[in-house]
């Protein structure tokens, strides 16, 4: 007995046994050091400091807005012209031009997103998936003037073949009619289906892509594995699995990743710009030639407005914050309120 | 000796039991079928893998009928023409042609699963395809100028539109840009990361109001921090157009970028270790500065890099910010400055020729850029926090020991051993 006490690891200090009554919890001092007050201080005046900025240009933008949206009121939703010197100026055209190319964009942007993403998380095999995602990645960072080049120098020439298969057999509906062409003759020329809206909205298309493919593979990576498993254990095949699993588990991820895209679309400029060619009028037809959108408006003509041309700008502007901010909002909330969002980065 | 007897006569009365059991009941309650002998195991494990020889047979098959069969189409039958017409048309008779193939074998889940999979394969091409066609119609497109090294050292100044190639180049583009961008990441890096410490590590209304609004500027169209800088900055303040209303504009882009993939990044250093500094007594400070950012570095190198190589690419605003030049500006603060997106979107809109191939040689010096941003990107942030690098963990580990070496060096021991009692 005398050897085990010598050899034990651990002593425990005596401790006088409390008085009864003596007992009191102990102070906690939670009061920041001067060092904590200081780095507290700094990192909320640099979120202050960010927040102001962000909301300074939407505050700005109304501001220098509100001139010309008191001089034209609500015909500056309806007026399709823009002539700010004559009064006579809305966004009608320029954002049902933006919400058209957003439109195409997405609609095509969605199956190739979905495709996408279903195929790195439930098809690729392993060894692909990191390479995959990284491409996906790098097809978000290619910079926009780069997609501009390559829609208006060859997806534009390769396009117009189907711009008039598609006016040939769907022109009867409305979207698809192109007013100075008849797809049926080989010798009407081909300038009436280039700078189209359609072919703006493909290009668009390739930017908005990767972003919603992101977030949809974010979510269906998120699939619990016992329903994919539980799935499979039913004797599920794999497309089986994705569309009583996968697809439902992701559906906000899905809205919201497209809607992300689509917030995207709105505000593209540079791109848009190099392959329209400008008009102002209310035109629903997306395979002819002209176009307009407010982003493209506004780096036309910034320069040559002054004063109150510079304010109608800004009231577009304010115009196309609003939608995109609307859009976005309603995307994270997509997202957010989907069973796999609370993790969720969007 | 009695038990066991009196054991077996129970045995025999229960099966006497039995028997009245069976001859009486119509029918028995339960049957066992018969069970195989049990045998070894088969020494061979069964294939688990999806895709087989008959799988590949099948698609090269189908593929081959399809390509016949859309060759007749187009060269035969009907008046068709196009690439894209081909390409679409094709695709289709393979996907009837393999449904068909596999519809001979296997039952109807198994031909809609054997299909969906070539689509989502197609969808995942179809990306690949257009971006790989991106980056080589630009590369290709640049090509005769890329060829030129004067492409990389002069300027726009004394070359007109209809020079050869061998004169003029685009260094200016590409001073510009480094200038515009180096402004942008002194102004961007110290805020984005004070504002990501600052959400990560307070809580509160505040915080989530400014996450808020971060995340709904990721959306602002950069035409509009274009706008709102040319606003601002040149006609309110009275600067003229330069390098730095241009890098301010880029900076308002690349704020909620950086902000928002560090805000994730540091969310993820895992809470043990700001435990761990907070119990030896740190103040929060020092817990962020000395084990939060370093555990984080290489996450948030990411997120910079990431932010740049979307600020870099930017044209809109630079366009309304900078101003278009020909010339060398090393001066951020006076005259206009171009950067490279800019050069390329005003070169590729001249209709000279020479000037069309500057300008996709200037995109693709850009796209080189960007990819290169994008690979160091991928190479820094590949590893989850805190986890090292060789040559850190190396860095670590002799850190340590010299530390280990100083304490052991201390003149008084911190830590008194106990006498036993």
């Amino acid at each position: 007995m005398d050897v085990l006490t010598q050899e034990a690891l651990t002593t425990i200090p005596l401790v006088a046994p409390a008085e009864p009554g003596s007992v009191q919890p102990r102070e906690l001092n939670t009061r920041l050091g001067r060092g904590d007050r200081i780095f507290f201080r700094g990192a909320s005046a640099s979120g202050l400091f960010v927040f102001a900025i962000m909301v300074a240009v939407g505050v700005f933008l109304a501001i220098q807005a509100a001139q010309a949206l008191e001089a034209t009121g609500f015909s500056f939703l309806t007026t399709s012209e823009w002539q700010p010197d004559s009064g006579k100026f809305g966004i009608s055209a320029v954002m049902l031009g933006t919400v058209l190319i957003a439109l195409v964009a997405g609609a095509v942007a969605l199956p190739i997103a979905l495709g996408t993403a279903l195929f790195i998380t439930e098809v690729a095999p392993t060894w692909l998936r990191a390479s995959l995602i990284a491409l996906v990645d790098l097809m978000a960072a290619v910079p926009s003037v780069v997609y501009g080049l390559w829609g208006l120098f060859l997806l534009q020439g390769q396009v117009i073949g189907l711009s008039r298969w598609i006016n040939a057999w769907f022109g009867w509906l409305p979207f698809f009619d192109v007013s100075r062409a008849d797809p049926n003759s080989p010798l009407s020329s081909a300038s009436v289906y280039t700078a189209s809206t359609f072919i703006a909205g493909l290009v668009v298309a390739m930017m908005v892509m990767p972003i919603s493919c992101v977030v949809m593979r974010e979510v269906f990576s998120q699939v619990p594995i016992g329903e994919r498993e539980g799935a499979y254990a039913l004797g599920s095949t794999r497309w089986g699995m994705i569309r009583v699993v996968a697809l439902p588990f992701g559906r906000g991820g899905i809205i919201g990743g497209t809607m992300l895209g689509l917030g995207r679309a709105l505000g593209e400029t540079i791109a848009v710009l190099l392959i329209i060619s400008p008009r102002f009028d209310i035109n629903f037809h997306i395979l002819e030639a002209g176009s307009n959108s407010v982003s493209s408006l506004i780096a036309l003509r910034t320069f040559e407005s002054s004063g109150f041309g510079l304010s109608a700008l800004m009231a577009a502007g304010l115009a196309l914050f609003a939608v995109t901010l609307v859009v976005n909002f309603t995307a994270s909330w997509f997202v957010a309120r989907s069973r796999s969002g609370a993790s969720s980065e969007a | 000796m009695t038990s066991l007897m009196g054991a077996s006569s129970i045995t025999e009365e229960l099966e006497q039991i039995s028997a009245d059991v069976w001859s009486d009941a119509a029918e028995p309650a339960t049957t066992l079928p018969p069970r195989p002998a049990p045998h070894a195991p088969s020494s061979q494990r069964r294939a688990l893998k999806r895709f087989s020889r008959t799988d590949a047979l099948m698609m090269g098959g189908a593929f081959a009928s399809a390509l016949a069969t859309t060759l007749l189409i187009f060269g035969r039958l009907t008046p068709l023409e196009g690439r894209l017409g081909f390409v679409a048309v094709l695709f289709a008779t393979y996907i009837v042609t393999y449904a068909v193939l596999v519809a001979l074998t296997d039952n109807g889940p198994t031909v809609i699963d054997r299909v969906m999979t070539v689509m989502l394969t197609t969808a995942a091409a179809t990306a690949l395809a257009a971006l790989f066609s991106v980056v080589a119609f630009v590369l290709w497109r640049g090509r005769t100028a890329l060829m030129h090294s004067n492409f990389f050292v002069q300027d726009l100044s004394v070359t007109g539109p209809l020079d050869p190639l061998d004169k003029g180049g685009i260094s200016h583009a590409i001073v510009g840009t480094l200038i515009m961008t180096l402004i942008a990441l002194v102004i961007t890096v110290p805020l984005g990361v004070a504002c990501s410490v600052y959400l990560t590590e307070s809580s509160g209304r505040a915080t989530s109001l400014v996450r808020t609004v971060v995340t709904a500027m990721t959306a602002l169209p950069s035409i509009l921090a274009g706008l709102f800088i040319f606003a601002t900055w040149i006609l309110i303040l009275g600067f003229e157009r330069s390098g730095i209303a241009a890098a301010i504009a880029m900076s308002i882009m690349m704020l909620p970028i950086i902000i928002r993939s560090a805000d994730v990044v540091l969310r993820l250093v895992p809470g043990n270790l700001r435990e761990a500094s907070a119990a030896l007594g740190a103040p929060k400070w020092r817990t962020v500065w000395h084990v939060v950012l370093p555990t984080a570095r290489s996450g948030l190198t990411t997120s910079v890099i990431l932010g740049v190589a979307r600020g870099v690419g930017e044209t809109a605003p630079i366009l309304l910010t900078a101003g278009f030049t020909s010339t060398m500006n090393l001066n951020p603060t006076k005259d206009a400055m171009v950067s490279l997106p800019l050069a390329a979107f005003e070169l590729v809109r001249s209709p000279q020729p020479a000037q069309v191939a500057r300008g996709f040689a200037t995109a693709a010096v850009l796209m080189i850029l960007v990819l290169v941003l994008f690979t160091i990107a991928r190479i820094v942030g590949g590893r989850p926090a805190g986890q090292l690098s060789k040559r850190q963990e190396r860095r670590t580990v002799t850190t340590s020991a010299k530390d280990a070496e100083r304490m052991r060096a201390m003149p008084t021991p911190l830590v008194k051993e106990h006498s036993n009692v």
